[in-house]
């Protein structure tokens, strides 16, 4: 299969932040990617290069088999995107607004139009300054999947809108999905991750820090045990491998790196196992460790020298507060 | 009222920086006119002679209000006579910016959650607009007395200012009540301040003086300060401030948060067949101001027009002001001379608009309007071009209907509507040149410089003052020619040169396309 987007090595600064430190993205044609991190990692500073509108620092960005850079007007054409935050212009009405931007792209089919504004619920005669946050995201979101494009990018195109309304989108991208086209979806919600996206891109900091299947990510990651033994649980603690161990008696809970299952289920056996369970992560576990735990691999799984004095800014200016006091 | 007191300090952090720099800007313009005067003519001879001649001037009297006397503060004040115009409109956009545009962006219902009374949002606007206007009265009042001048003239400048100041912050604060959107508040304070301008330029100008009466200009004016104050239309003011607060407290009393008075209006739900291209979409941002400058610049060119004639008839008797202005204006005609010296100061008028309308741009951008766009098949240079044909035709269109209307006005007093108005509204079109290069300054500044594009503003304002008290001033030659405006021939009446012109847009051809340059290489947003 082709890569729809192919990213490799990419950084930006602004001044002194980085907002993208060597990210790397494969989106393959034809699936539903999706694109986490947390907020300020980067994700919308990284569709913002895909869009052409900044320009990578260094690095590769193939979109489309153009660059979005130099070939914007003409991949634009090709693609739909919905920003993280709608602003729209306060004397157009919404309706306006999805007819502008469709008929920008070539043209909009009518009946289209209709049955998404429809689903929307989407009142298309109010003006921008009269909509609520869910409803500029409506307007955006129709205008997007109105159009007939082969690659929509959809920053957090969720936020604001209601439960309702979030299940009519999950079904207008499932339905993107059959027709063929290709989806990169920034977004927080889990759920909505977990039914939608083929594959995942987790970015902290401006660079990748996973990238795969959500059965991949799950696979590569720790396992939760909970067991019963008949005595302490001497020298577990030690094993590497293990992390969070707690022990009340002699019943222990900890994780272990799935790599390093074997060892720490050999040192439960010895120590005479009564009852056992184990679980694979779950989504948010898994996320928030990911969230959380990316300073510690950055700082293991980096050999740039330069990384020291390229850290992101708040931390420059925590050290720089920290000497004033 | 619960928490007013930390709404005015919130404005006063937010203005830490605008807010003393036009009370002090617009504070020193009366001592600074009288200065200049004072040391150009320390005569009473001299000052007599200048009074006379400028005093008899219809223009000027149109502009500034009725002469009252020939010593220098008097007649420093008299020259300062814009200063409470834009005072007043200082002061209606600080309403309108802490009452309406906070409730459109949802930041006064986020204070409003807290412990704040319902009409704390418009006591903290109105009480910050008062003490800037005690502020101006303080400074005027210290300016002139701190030299010497008289103390009760001093006051009678400052409290004027102030009343009519604060005037216009009621209306303000009455106008931000009215629509949801803060545009709209903006739209209906601007006019009412327009409306009361003309109808003291009307009576002043004509024989109707008792429509002065009618305007918060007037009554200021009409304290005659340095030359027999009279102290009671100052009562006038402050009946019209309270009347008018009275009425927006009631009118924020009646209303939702962030709803106004008259009912917002539904859009289509469909756009108009035509609706498809930025250049389509860059006439329906711009239309709006195109109208408002056009309609502005045609009535004030019809009343500019209409008194010329007389203007030229008050002037053939006195042989020293025609040699004077005959110097100054390159014609011997006193009516072409008159027109020429106002076209100038038109002509920076629509230089203000072409800035206005080129930093759209900016405020497109930063609003993230300009990413939907560029996010769309539309390149950044296409993009471009629909506001630029806005800032650069627009100004065009709003001096054509200038020189069209002074010209008939002018033409229809002397009965030779023919004759007159193509020179006149040549003159008009012979402004643009200038008036496109600070375009030009706005979008090369766009491109290249983006977060420095109030420098255009900074530009404009330096040409304005140059215009305005560098001969006063005694400046070198040199520091005059910066402003393009010093370059263009003096029209109608004089010589048409057509190098300036030439210079002037080739000029503003290579801003613009340094803009369009700079712009296509930078990051957005």
């Amino acid at each position: 299969m082709s890569n729809v987007i192919s990213v490799s090595g990419v950084t930006k600064r602004f001044g002194r932040t980085r907002a993208l430190d060597g990210l790397d993205l494969e989106v393959r044609a034809g699936e539903v990617h999706g694109f986490l991190g947390p907020n300020g990692a980067g994700k919308s500073t990284a569709i913002r290069v895909l869009l052409g509108l900044l320009r990578a620092d260094s690095g590769t960005v193939r979109l489309l088999g153009g660059d979005p850079w130099k070939d914007a007007v003409e991949l634009h054409r090709r693609l739909a995107y919905v920003p993280g935050d709608v602003t729209l212009w306060p004397n157009l009405s919404g309706g306006e607004v999805i007819d502008l931007l469709g008929r920008l792209r070539g043209g909009l089919d009518r009946d289209r139009k209709r049955e998404l504004i429809e689903r929307f619920d989407l009142d298309p005669r109010k003006k921008g300054r009269a909509y609520s946050k869910g409803n500029r995201q409506k307007v955006a979101l129709v205008a997007a999947l109105a159009s007939d494009a082969e690659l929509l990018l959809l920053d957090e195109p969720t936020s604001g809108l209601d439960p309702l309304m979030e299940a009519v989108f999950t079904d207008c991208v499932a339905e993107a999905r059959e027709r063929g086209r290709t989806v990169l979806l920034s977004s927080h919600i889990l759920a909505e991750v977990e039914k939608l996206c083929d594959r995942v891109s987790i970015i902290r900091d401006g660079r990748t820090v996973e990238t795969g299947t959500l059965a991949e990510l799950r696979h590569l990651t720790r396992t939760s045990i909970t067991a019963e033994l008949a005595g302490p649980p001497d020298g577990l603690a030690d094993l590497p491998g293990v992390h969070g161990l707690r022990a009340d008696g002699g019943r222990v809970t900890f994780e272990v790196d799935d790599d390093r299952l074997g060892d720490a289920l050999a040192r439960l056996a010895a120590r005479g196992v009564r009852s056992l369970t184990s679980r694979p992560p779950t989504l948010e576990e898994l996320f928030l460790r990911h969230y959380r735990d990316g300073d510690a691999r950055t700082a293991n799984g980096s050999t740039r020298t330069a990384g020291g004095d390229a850290r992101p800014v708040d931390g420059d200016a925590r050290t720089a507060s920290g000497d004033a006091r | 009222m619960t928490g007013t007191g930390s709404l005015v300090r919130l404005i006063l952090r937010r203005d830490r920086l605008v807010l003393p720099l036009w009370v002090l800007l617009l504070a020193v313009l009366p001592i600074t006119q009288t200065a200049g005067i004072a040391e150009l003519y320390p005569t009473e001879r001299g000052l007599r002679e200048f009074a006379a001649s400028f005093g008899a001037n219809p223009a000027l009297v149109a502009m500034y209000g009725p002469f009252t006397h020939w010593n220098a503060a008097a007649l420093g004040v008299w020259r300062a006579g814009f200063t409470p115009v834009l005072l007043g409109l200082a002061c209606l956009l600080t309403v309108v910016r802490h009452t309406r545009v906070e409730e459109e962006t949802g930041r006064r219902e986020l204070l409003g959650s807290t412990v704040l009374g319902r009409q704390a949002g418009l006591s903290a606007a109105l009480a910050v607009a008062a003490s800037a206007n005690l502020a101006v009265a303080l400074v005027v009042l210290a300016s002139f007395a701190g030299p010497g001048y008289p103390v009760a003239g001093a006051l009678a400048t400052g409290l004027g200012y102030a009343a009519t100041g604060m005037v216009f912050a009621a209306v303000g604060a009455v106008a931000a009540q009215l629509t949801e959107s803060a545009g709209g508040a903006r739209a209906i304070g601007l006019s009412a301040l327009g409306v009361a301008y003309l109808v003291r330029m009307a009576g002043d100008s004509t024989g109707a003086s008792w429509l002065s009466w009618l305007s918060p200009f007037g009554w200021s004016q009409r304290m005659r300060p340095f030359a027999g104050e009279v102290w009671w239309p100052l009562a006038l003011s402050l009946a019209a401030v309270a009347l008018l607060s009275l009425a927006a407290y009631a009118l924020a009393g009646r209303r939702d948060l962030a709803a106004g008075v008259l009912p917002p209006r539904l859009g289509p739900a469909d756009a108009v067949p035509g609706f498809g291209s930025p250049l389509a979409l860059a006439w329906r941002l711009h239309r709006g101001p195109l109208l408002g400058w056009s309609a502005g610049f045609a009535v004030f060119g019809a009343v500019v027009g209409a008194a010329a004639k007389a203007a030229a008839d008050t002037m053939a008797g006195n042989a020293r002001l025609m040699e004077m202005m005959a110097r100054l204006g390159g014609s011997a005609n006193v009516a072409d001379v008159f027109v020429a010296s106002v076209m100038s100061i038109f002509g920076m008028g629509a230089a203000g608009y072409a800035v206005q309308a080129a930093l759209r741009m900016r405020g497109e951008e930063t609003l993230m309007r300009a990413e939907p766009l560029l996010a769309a098949p539309v390149g950044r240079a296409r993009w471009m071009a629909g506001h630029l044909v806005f800032a650069l035709l627009g100004p065009a269109v709003v001096m054509l209907v200038l020189g069209v209307a002074v010209g008939i006005a002018y033409g229809a007093s002397t009965g030779d509507v023919a004759g007159r108005l193509p020179g006149v509204a040549g003159a008009a079109v012979s402004q643009l040149p200038a008036v496109w290069s600070l375009a030009g300054l706005a979008v090369a500044l766009f491109g290249l410089l983006p977060r420095l594009t109030a420098l255009a503003w900074a530009a404009l304002a330096l040409f304005l003052l140059l215009g305005q008290v560098g001969a006063l001033l005694d400046l070198p030659p040199a520091a005059l020619d910066l402003s393009p405006f010093s370059h263009l021939p003096k029209l109608p009446g004089g010589e048409v040169a057509a190098t300036p012109l030439l210079v002037l847009t080739a000029i503003a051809a290579a801003l613009v396309a340094t803009g369009l340059y700079g712009f296509r290489r930078r990051d957005v947003g």
